[in-house]
């Protein structure tokens, strides 16, 4: 794959660096309302320049586009390389719109140390669009890497009562998934002609064994990072101690990390691996789709019940990903984003409502259609989205991977559709009880005009992106047929090998 | 058999109907807690410009046109011609027959719901109006849904709208009978509409109704088990419908108000529920796929079972609501069956019994909502000798009886005289059995309700202080659907022209 450079305009490299800058800024604001101002000016302005990608983007090639390619050490080979294809741009751009929400919904949820948690955010979204960036292994490591330190601050420090058992948990499992990525980079490093650049890895064709055991390690790290049943153990503890936005932070976009590299590395790097293995991960999907599910249905602390939640639908996500087909790939795509927006969505509520109340049980909320009227309509839009009720976003995801994976294999696809309902039977239940279960409470008010500001546009997007989901399908039809065609004809090769 | 494509309208009359219960959602909404008079006047508006709206689309329909509106297109399809996901809306004659009903039925639901919700002085009347606006504007959504996706859209959009309703006195009982609602309608839809709805687009690469209901959309390459598996989910997966064993939703929801009852058996729900089994049924599969697998009759003794348990079930219930529930979950049977039958008549007789139960259903809770809110009594045993003191209620509940139990000159004698026919022409006796045994049974637990409330004795150490007629805002809709009832069993032509037209 070629890498379309764009001569003197640096806007995958503003993106990233705009909001360390800003971090740089914030160590010498004073104030802390001057600094959730600064915060918030920073991220919204690189929405804002983000939507320059969105204009710039030509549909029609596969190649990465808004390219830059510098040396960096040369001794090493090690480049810094960027750009974007129809895979990372969706997610480059859910990032950086979920920041400003993540401030907005921190703005009064935190009240110690609020400059160091607005750097810990914003060295987070530097880190977070470098990895969907880079297009070097080594600069993508170093993102990757980056990631660890601000997220575990996040938890560490301004986390619930656990938050140290859930940070070193955290930290840990991530960690020894890093290790195995680094096996595998060093790996393709030497059979790459001491190259570190990752388009050109796409194009070789490594024999079959040393594939497999490249899928190995990046299957560990990234099946941890998604997180794939059974190393999802960290992500509960994590979600439910974390902040509110460590936690919108960790499931609209750490996750997509685990899926991304599926996309980026495992299928296009080591395609024979991937279609040996697919029947294995598929069948792995489906038991974290249900067991999230299962496990859902059995909460009663409501942040645990989302974080099972996005076990089930990352299941359905890797599901997507792996039969290789194009609607299930585009439908995991979309429903990466999907679920960045509703579960994100949902856990800036559940702060919210924590601010007011000081717990997370579903029985200390219950019957709050009464004096709630604003949160509960807002609840109700986002719950409906996260079960996937037609005409909001998760549905058009979860239909087009649940029809790629009949087109693929009717059983596995049967086997999934318990996911489906049981989605429905715990929102349902979390809905059922907050909305009327009893008289209600009347000593809550109701959201304000800053968590109704927070709220609002994500309520469009899943309108949006429910009802015509045209745009953001375009961006991605090129690239995924490119990337399927890689996996595909690859097997043709080695088939005409074997003859 | 020649059939004649009709010609299609592209009109945007289509979503200005769809529109009108949700404008007249968001005016209950907006107006509620200012003005009660307000509130019910925005209610009763919207429910008489829908029913005009409807009614003006009826005669070009019955011409041999269609009317069609595209709202979004989702995916795009990979048919020439057809398209892959989208928000269609559809007005064909089988669209009309269940708009026009639901829609005519909201303008008495509306009176009454306001003389009963005010007589009883109930809590929450905003939230109440609104989400019944809301569950109208499913029903219609439903009625005018082109394709498979637009009809399970709304579907689920009914279930959800519903919900408060049900859950509306928000005691122990409320919320259990409301958890086995949303429970039961929404796991199977879930569970076995939605795997059904993306077999049927992995299959054709569409999810477009046909435009009549012999070609069906699977076409003959279809493997048999697949086309038979996707029938049962069709058949369970529209739980409204009422069909045993998924039918207990129905009894648990009776703890909503009456006249959510109401909306419940006639208006909306368990026809969204019948209507979509039906245009599954017809349109999904169609006559001529379903007479070649031979899936009619085997279906039409299935649903037989439940005609003939519901109404054995309904004998032993002394709650005149149960005992209504379950003669719903057996009338709604009569619909399925007709349409199993797969011979005009048949079909007719199953389609025609869409309005007729409904005019009649509606009156049957109506009067029971009046009974109640005029004397507090709920059960059939303490209703001997009421008759004297409520003559108009009672005498309507009479006359509806009469139809659901089928004798002329009410409308569901027309039903049993298309269904008898039907069943003769498709030549299983077995079913006439079936009829005349379930016609025995509504007989024995209909006729004593209305026999002792005229002419038994008020039961003994029951004291009855200020007795009286119900209120008028109650009364007068429940004889005009009663007299309705009449009406449509004297003269049936209002809706058998269009079932004629969707016959063809």
């Amino acid at each position: 794959m070629e890498l379309i450079i764009s001569e003197g305009q640096h806007l995958l490299s503003w993106l990233i660096f705009i909001p360390l800058i800003g971090a740089g800024l914030l160590f010498v604001t004073p104030g802390e309302e001057n600094q959730r101002r600064l915060a918030l000016v920073v991220t919204t302005f690189n929405a804002i320049l983000s939507l320059k990608l969105w204009t710039g983007f030509n549909v029609a090639t596969a190649d990465f586009q808004f390219g830059e390619r510098l040396c960096w050490i040369p001794s090493l080979n090690i480049e810094y390389a960027l750009g974007i294809d129809g895979i990372s741009i969706l997610l480059v751009m859910l990032t950086t719109f979920i920041m400003p929400l993540c401030v907005l919904g921190s703005w009064t949820y935190i009240s110690k140390r609020v400059k160091e948690f607005m750097i810990c955010l914003l060295i987070m979204e530097t880190a977070m669009v470098g990895v969907f960036c880079s297009l070097d292994f080594i600069l993508f490591y170093v993102f990757w890497e980056m990631m660890l330190i601000p997220m575990y601050l996040l938890i560490a420090i301004w986390g619930g009562p656990r938050k140290q058992y859930a940070s070193i948990k955290f930290f840990l499992y991530t960690l020894a998934g890093s290790v195995m990525l680094l096996v595998a980079i060093i790996a393709l490093y030497l059979a790459n002609d001491y190259s570190w650049y990752i388009p050109d890895m796409m194009d070789q064709a490594y024999s079959k064994n040393f594939q497999l055991w490249v899928f190995g390690a990046f299957f560990l790290a990234f099946a941890i990072k998604v997180p794939m049943f059974p190393f999802h153990t960290w992500l509960p503890a994590a979600h439910v101690e974390a902040p509110g936005a460590g936690s919108v932070i960790l499931a609209s976009v750490l996750l997509k990390m685990g899926t991304y590299g599926f996309l980026r590395f495992c299928l296009p790097i080591t395609p024979q691996a991937t279609v040996a293995l697919v029947p294995y991960v598929l069948w792995l999907s489906v038991a974290g789709i249900l067991y999230g599910g299962f496990t859902a249905l059995a909460q009663s602390d409501m942040k645990k019940l989302i974080a099972y939640s996005s076990v089930g639908h990352m299941g359905f996500v890797t599901l997507g990903i792996f039969v290789l087909n194009k609607n299930g790939v585009e439908g995991a795509l979309i429903q990466m984003v999907n679920h960045g927006i509703t579960t994100g969505a949902l856990f800036l509520m559940i702060s919210m409502i924590y601010e007011r109340t000081h717990s997370r049980e579903i029985k200390d909320h219950c019957g709050l259609a009464y004096n709630l009227p604003i949160f509960v309509t807002f609840l109700t839009i986002f719950s409906l989205s996260s079960l996937g009720f037609p005409a909001t976003n998760s549905f058009i995801g979860e239909f087009l991977i649940l029809v790629g994976t009949f087109g693929h294999n009717k059983i596995i696809a049967g086997a999934a559709i318990p996911g489906a309902v049981l989605a429905a039977a715990y929102m349902l239940r979390l809905l059922q009880y907050v909305l009327f279960k009893g008289k209600g409470r009347t000593d809550i008010t109701d959201l304000n005009f800053r968590e109704c500001v927070t709220l609002l546009p994500l309520v469009v997007f899943v309108f949006w992106i429910g009802l015509a989901p045209e745009p953001f399908m375009n961006v991605m039809h090129t690239s995924v047929e490119f990337l399927l065609n890689q996996v595909h004809s690859s097997q043709a090769v080695a088939a005409l090998a074997l003859h | 058999m020649e059939i004649i494509e009709p010609t299609i309208i592209h009109s945007s009359i289509l979503l200005w109907a769809l529109l009108i219960p949700l404008v007249g959602a968001l005016g209950v909404f907006t107006f509620g807690k200012e003005s009660p008079n307000f509130r019910e006047g925005c209610s009763v508006l919207a429910a008489v410009g829908l029913f005009l709206t409807v009614l003006s689309m009826k005669d070009a329909v019955l011409a041999g046109n269609m009317y069609q509106w595209q709202m979004f297109d989702i995916l795009p399809g990979v048919i020439p011609g057809k398209s892959g996901l989208s928000l269609t809306l559809r007005a064909d004659a089988f669209s009309l027959i269940f708009a026009l009903i639901a829609s005519g039925l909201w303008i008495a639901a509306a009176f009454y719901s306001m003389g009963y919700m005010r007589g009883l002085n109930e809590h929450a009347q905003t939230r109440f109006n609104t989400c019944f606006a809301l569950a109208i504007f499913g029903a219609i959504g439903v009625a005018f849904s082109d394709n498979l996706f637009t009809m399970y859209l709304f579907y689920e959009f009914v279930s959800i709208s519903t919900y408060p309703l049900v859950a509306h006195h928000q005691d122990e009982e409320a919320w259990e009978g409301a958890k086995k609602y949303i429970v039961y309608l929404t796991t199977t839809a879930k569970g076995l509409l939605l795997p059904a709805m993306i077999l049927i687009y992995v299959i054709t690469g569409t999810l477009d109704f046909p435009t009549n209901i012999y070609q069906g959309m699977l076409g003959g390459e279809v493997e048999s088990w697949l086309v038979i598996m996707l029938f049962i989910f069709c058949l369970f997966g529209f739980a409204k419908n009422g069909v045993m064993p998924f039918h207990h939703w129905l009894p648990g929801a009776m703890v909503a108000p009456t006249p959510v009852s109401a909306l419940l058996h006639a208006v909306a729900v368990v026809k969204v529920g019948v209507f979509c089994t039906a245009r599954g049924f017809l349109y999904i599969f169609g006559v001529d796929l379903m007479t070649k697998l031979n899936l009619g009759i085997p279906t039409a003794y299935f649903v037989g079972f439940t005609i003939l348990m519901a109404s054995a079930i309904a004998l032993t219930k002394d709650n005149l609501k149960a005992r209504l529930a379950y003669s719903t979950v057996s009338q709604l049977s009569y619909i399925i069956l007709g349409v199993c039958l797969l011979t005009p008549n048949g079909i007719s007789g199953g389609l025609i019994h869409i309005a007729n139960h409904a005019f009649s259903k509606i009156t049957l809770f109506f009067c029971a909502g009046a009974i109640y809110v005029a004397t507090h009594k709920k059960y059939i045993s303490e209703m001997s000798g009421l008759g004297r003191v409520m003559p108009w209620t009672f005498g309507a509940f009479g006359v509806a009886s009469l139809s659901m139990i089928g004798a002329p000159p009410v409308a569901g004698f027309v039903t049993k005289w298309k269904l008898l026919v039907g069943t003769i022409e498709s030549g299983a006796l077995g079913i006439i059995l079936i009829l005349l045994a379930s016609t025995l049974l509504n007989v024995a637990y209909f006729a004593p309700i209305t026999y002792k409330a005229f002419f038994g004795k008020r039961p003994e150490g029951v004291v009855d202080a200020g007795l009286k007629e119900a209120p008028l805002a109650m009364v007068i809709p429940l004889c005009l659907t009663s007299a309705i009832s009449v009406y449509i069993g004297i003269n049936p032509d209002f809706f058998m022209d269009l079932v004629k037209a969707v016959i063809g």
